[in-house]
């Protein structure tokens, strides 16, 4: 027991100690089913008010961008070649993903998806981006990510975005450590549009900006802007600031389109369990790549 | 590929083209998928897991002789959206399995559709979605003409 670990817990209580206007306000409004069809008579937006569950608009491919993000898919087509720094390159060239213009066989990837290491933000909202559950008070906002059942929390109460440091963020005069999902601050720029900033990942041994190896840093900031269009849909905009990685921002995601989903809609487990994951590479992924392989970049 | 395999009904180019597996975990690099292969056999496992759900079958091939084949579908969750379930299949239970086999010619796949005896079809595309729709990857030597970053 002393090595379980206390997320599912924390999410609990944190999921308990909402407020309960929050989480029925959906409820109350939204009949089953009803978000599955484009509504153009959908109500207005409520309010400060992004909770609910929400499921990409455009079917779970959207959410899936197995090639990369969505606005920049890692195609090789030359509008949606990133602005790499030097060292951004020789990061990505080191990455090998199993999706993508460089993409290698299933016995040689180094994804650390792969080995159940937490996926990290932003990537979270880049890779299997599916039933995502959010939740607010007038404190905070959790996000709940169906893929690797991960959370955030996004601070609303008014507090500073920490201070990017040596070795972590600057929290009021504490050094804090980076962060999987980084430390983040929210505000409402208008009646419907929450404004998030996000700083304090981890560095680039640790996470992949996407499923096809681009990379991102320590020193990287996101923005990602939640401008809920009416009661049933949601648009989310990402923007990507890594100077480490990147020579200039660049957007991620433009406009994304989400629907609320039925409030009762329970939602699958999504996880990677290390035990599995070695089952199948030896009953499927090895024997099935024998002899098949090639380097990396090839 | 095992040619002689008489539980091979159906080797064709582009067939079921329409109903690519959706996939997300990994590439298509070691897929041949210009390839369908139907073939007839009965479950051994039924593997409800991630990453990748795998179904385990036995055929028999032109000399009676027992051919073992695993093919992955999508995770557990996908499948549950596409109507697959923990008990959609057990040991013993006969199949007719639509995959798109590997490049090295090993009994692997990966799974387009399955029938059972009575009709009862499972696909791996949610109808009235294309391929791009759904996030599929498949046919991801489309790739190779693109430059390198």
């Amino acid at each position: 027991m002393q090595n379980r670990s206390p997320a599912p817990v924390m999410v609990l209580v944190a999921a308990v100690t909402f407020s309960a206007l929050a989480f029925g306000q959906n409820a109350q409004t939204q009949h089953p089913e009803a978000s599955k069809v484009q509504n153009a008579t959908a109500a207005p937006a409520p309010f400060h008010d992004i909770s609910g569950t929400w499921e990409p608009a455009g079917g779970p491919g959207d959410g899936i961008q197995p090639y990369g993000v969505k606005a920049m898919p890692n195609d090789g087509k030359p509008e949606h070649q990133l602005p790499y720094t030097p060292y951004g390159l020789q990061t990505y060239k080191s990455h090998r993903a199993l999706i993508g213009p460089n993409e290698v066989h299933l016995t040689s990837y180094n994804d650390p998806r792969d080995t159940c290491e937490p996926l990290g933000f932003p990537r979270a909202n880049f890779y299997n981006l599916r039933e995502t559950q959010i939740m607010q008070n007038e404190y905070k906002v959790a996000i709940l990510y169906e893929y690797g059942e991960a959370w955030r929390v996004i601070w609303t109460d008014g507090r500073e975005l920490p201070k990017l440091v040596d070795g972590g963020v600057l929290v009021g005069k504490e050094v804090r450590e980076p962060r999987f999902y980084g430390y983040s601050v929210g505000k409402w720029v208008d009646d419907s549009t929450l404004v998030v900033q996000t700083v304090g990942m981890m560095a680039e041994d640790r996470v992949w900006l996407d499923g096809t190896g681009r990379p991102i840093s320590d020193q990287l900031r996101v923005e990602e802007r939640f401008h809920r269009v009416n009661h049933d849909r949601m648009e989310l905009t990402v923007t990507i600031d890594d100077p480490k990685m990147y020579t200039k921002p660049w957007i991620a995601m433009n406009k994304f389109p989400l629907r609320l989903q039925d409030p009762h809609y329970d939602v699958t487990e999504m996880y990677c369990s290390p035990s599995e994951m070695e089952k199948y590479n030896k009953l499927f992924g090895s024997p099935a790549s024998e002899g098949a392989d090639k380097p990396p970049g090839q | 590929m095992r040619k002689s395999a008489i539980g091979v009904l159906a080797l064709a180019a582009g067939l079921l083209g329409a109903s690519s597996p959706l996939f997300a975990h990994h590439g298509t690099a070691v897929l041949d998928t210009s390839k369908t292969l139907t073939m007839k056999g009965n479950v051994t496992e039924w593997d409800w897991s991630n990453p990748h759900c795998l179904l385990q079958f036995d055929i028999k091939d032109e000399s009676g002789q027992k051919v073992h084949w695993i093919a992955e579908t999508q995770n557990p969750a996908e499948m549950v959206s596409l109507g697959w379930g923990k008990d959609s299949f057990k040991p013993g239970d006969e199949v007719t399995v639509s995959l798109m086999p590997v490049k090295n010619g090993r009994p692997y796949g990966r799974i387009k559709q399955i029938v059972l005896p009575d009709g009862k079809t499972f696909v791996t595309v949610k109808e009235g979605l294309t391929p791009k729709e759904i996030g599929d990857s498949s046919g991801g030597s489309k790739f190779e003409n693109y430059p390198k970053q």
